[in-house]
């Protein structure tokens, strides 16, 4: 019987019945002290510390400290210290702040050549889809997994439900990954994935680069999907080749990884298709990443927002938001740019944005900030000239991590401060508490800075 | 993980869809390394606020999509130690659902209208063993899969059920062609 890419990976993964070995364990430092402290008080080791990598991104802070003893934030740097102690003491090599390899979990995995197709990949953190662009299967676990993998290597897992979604046709200029993630996730809505395995198909995935293919997988998990895939391809195999972790005997991994596609006539348990060519850059609304209209809409009012918000649940939304039904998007002026996060903070994100705004400045009533997603990107793009392009246009350029995405460090929203965001979730308080969420692309992000409000990146210049 | 058998006590509402994590413990409460600690942090904005008030009883009740967001289990230690014995919706997120079963918080999927009538009812019971929520006259059925039931009737470590099986997982990294990248030689 034909078998699709997950098929594939799934079968190839069963130590016996529902119990899936895994590849690769990332860890960091929020949701693992405590599996660590499990380990201690059953005197478990770790089983495989050579499949597990550690790095520290959630609470760092991005303005420079360059060690952990030196974070002023006396929980931060317990969390960070911490995981620095539990590496050495079981022997798991990390990337903590100081190292040029530190970074977001999901950034450094892929740069350094660890994440790979055909893989299973888990990390105690929901944005572990990332890794799928690779054609691999990775996703979130909780810390009391991150202490069953630690111990076992394992996971106890049942087979998912899979799901194809198909993009026929091609991006229209000036729309991104990121806006046919968000016009997806607006279509099946915030629970449309659950239970799914996703894999993302067609032409315009497969015109995506890889860094392009993340930011897609990356948001699987707010459509409520547990993991998203992508197959592997040329674009694939050119990324990884030359990579610290990339395979020595590298002929035969790339004719093993060809193997793996999903083959013709694989059926998935449910297929949606989708018009790549009539997607437009996108903007949220709302409270959930579901929230979500093109740039030329409006804000729409609690009777027509539509089966994926009840008129409540949208009233509450526009309160939160302090959005009046009809209002053009384009219209919403903004107090905050975040350029970051582990769906847009790698090098073409930053090329991207920097693209946009080079030779202009940023609007006097917007504070922006772009947080490079490891100091690898961050390097990169010095090299390249991008950090005083930002820095010319009146960004600030911060140090590699998680940074506003989820405000566990100093950078955060005000309340009501509006913000044009690169990342992944506009819940209530994400970016600070009573702060105010906008989802959008990199290059949406960085036009809305310099003008001061949303625009239109397709007839903007 | 203390056994689960049955719940019995008053609901708690929250009306609401999508409740994600991150509303259910707020960021700046991750940062203890410690499991214990945030019950009095549940639902910290809406509650300071004042827009919800959450009620102490063993059940809580809420809409659709449940747990959303982020994997952080401390979403759920803070559902436990609030006080809350089961989390009952229409659906929850894989993630936060997976977190439950690993500490003895029973997730609890009906229907929306089965919903509705258990958010409407005084006292409630939830019983494992038999796989139903009695409330009032009516009682109604839940699925669960068959090895989670076991292990929260039971108690049971997962990590200890799984290295029962160590040999099995030594024989699988040994008989493997193409054993993956090492992460302790890069």
């Amino acid at each position: 019987m034909p078998k699709t890419l997950f098929d594939k990976i799934w079968d190839a993964h069963q130590v016996r019945d529902d119990l899936l070995y895994v590849d690769l364990h990332l860890v960091h430092e929020v949701t693992s002290p405590q599996a660590f402290d499990g380990l201690r008080l059953t005197g478990r080791p770790v089983r495989r510390p050579d499949k597990t990598i550690a790095t520290a991104d959630h609470n760092v802070p991005t303005d420079g400290t360059k060690v952990a003893r030196m974070i002023a934030d006396v929980l931060s740097r317990t969390q960070v210290e911490t995981l620095e102690r539990n590496c050495a003491e079981f022997g798991i090599p990390i990337y903590s702040l100081g190292s040029e390899r530190q970074g977001i979990v999901h950034v450094i995995g892929p740069e350094l050549g660890l994440t790979q197709p055909g893989m299973t990949i888990v990390c105690g953190d929901s944005h572990t889809s990332t890794h799928g662009a690779f054609g691999a299967l990775a996703f979130g676990i909780g810390t009391s997994e991150v202490e069953h993998v630690l111990a076992t290597q394992t996971l106890v897992q049942r087979a998912p439900k899979t799901m194809r979604i198909l993009y026929e046709g091609v991006l229209a200029p000036g729309v991104t990954a990121k806006d046919l993630i968000l016009a997806t996730i607006g279509r099946l809505g915030t629970s449309g994935a659950q239970g799914y395995v996703v894999e993302y198909a067609g032409s315009a995935i497969e015109q995506l680069s890889m860094e392009n293919r993340m930011t897609v997988c990356n948001m699987t998990i707010e459509g409520g999907g547990r993991a998203g895939m992508i197959a592997p391809d040329e674009t694939t195999f050119h990324y990884l080749k030359g990579r610290p972790a990339a395979p020595v005997d590298w002929d035969d991994a790339v004719a093993r990884w060809r193997a793996l596609p999903t083959e013709p006539g694989a059926t998935f348990d449910r297929e949606v298709t989708i018009d790549a060519a009539s997607l437009a850059p996108m903007v949220t609304w709302g409270t959930t990443p579901g929230m979500v209209v093109e740039v030329t809409g409006r804000v729409p009012s609690p009777d027509d927002a539509g089966e994926q918000a009840a008129a409540e649940t949208t009233a509450r939304a526009l309160t939160y938001m302090g959005l009046e039904p009809g209002t053009p998007m384009t219209d919403l002026a903004l107090d905050r740019v975040f350029i970051g996060s582990c769906t847009n903070s790698r090098i073409e994100d930053l090329r991207e944005a920097a693209r946009v705004i080079a030779g202009r400045s940023v609007a006097p009533t917007v504070r922006a900030m772009v947080v490079p997603g490891s100091q690898q990107v961050k390097a990169q793009a010095e090299r390249e000239g991008l950090d005083k392009v930002f820095s010319e246009a009146g960004f600030e350029w911060r140090e590699a991590g998680c940074s506003m995405c989820l405000g566990m460090n100093p950078d955060i929203l005000q309340p009501k401060e509006r913000c044009a965001s690169t990342s992944n979730r506009n819940f209530e308080g994400r970016q600070g508490a009573g702060g105010r969420t906008h989802l959008v692309s990199p290059q949406m992000a960085a036009a809305a800075a310099i003008e001061g409000h949303f625009v239109d990146i397709r007839g903007w210049n | 993980m203390e056994p689960v058998t049955t719940i019995t006590g008053h609901v708690t509402v929250l009306d609401r869809a999508d409740v994600d994590t991150d509303q259910i413990i707020p960021k700046q409460f991750l940062k203890r390394i410690e499991r214990t600690g945030y019950g009095e942090f549940l639902f910290f904005d809406w509650v300071r606020s004042g827009e919800v008030t959450i009620e102490p009883n063993p059940v809580l009740v809420a809409g659709r999509n449940f747990g959303c967001g982020s994997s952080r289990e401390h979403a759920v230690w803070a559902i436990q130690q609030f006080g809350f014995q089961a989390v009952i919706a229409p659906s929850f997120s894989d993630i936060f659902f997976a977190n439950c079963t690993k500490n003895g918080l029973l997730p609890v999927a009906l229907t929306e209208d089965e919903v509705r009538a258990v958010a409407a009812a005084d006292e409630v019971t939830v019983d494992l063993a038999s796989q139903t929520v009695t409330a009032g006259d009516k009682t109604f059925h839940f699925d669960v899969d068959a090895d989670i039931k076991d292990r929260l009737l039971n108690g049971l470590d997962e990590i200890a059920l799984t290295l029962q099986h160590e040999d099995e997982i030594t024989a699988y990294e040994a008989a493997r062609a193409y054993p993956g990248p090492v992460t302790t030689c890069l």
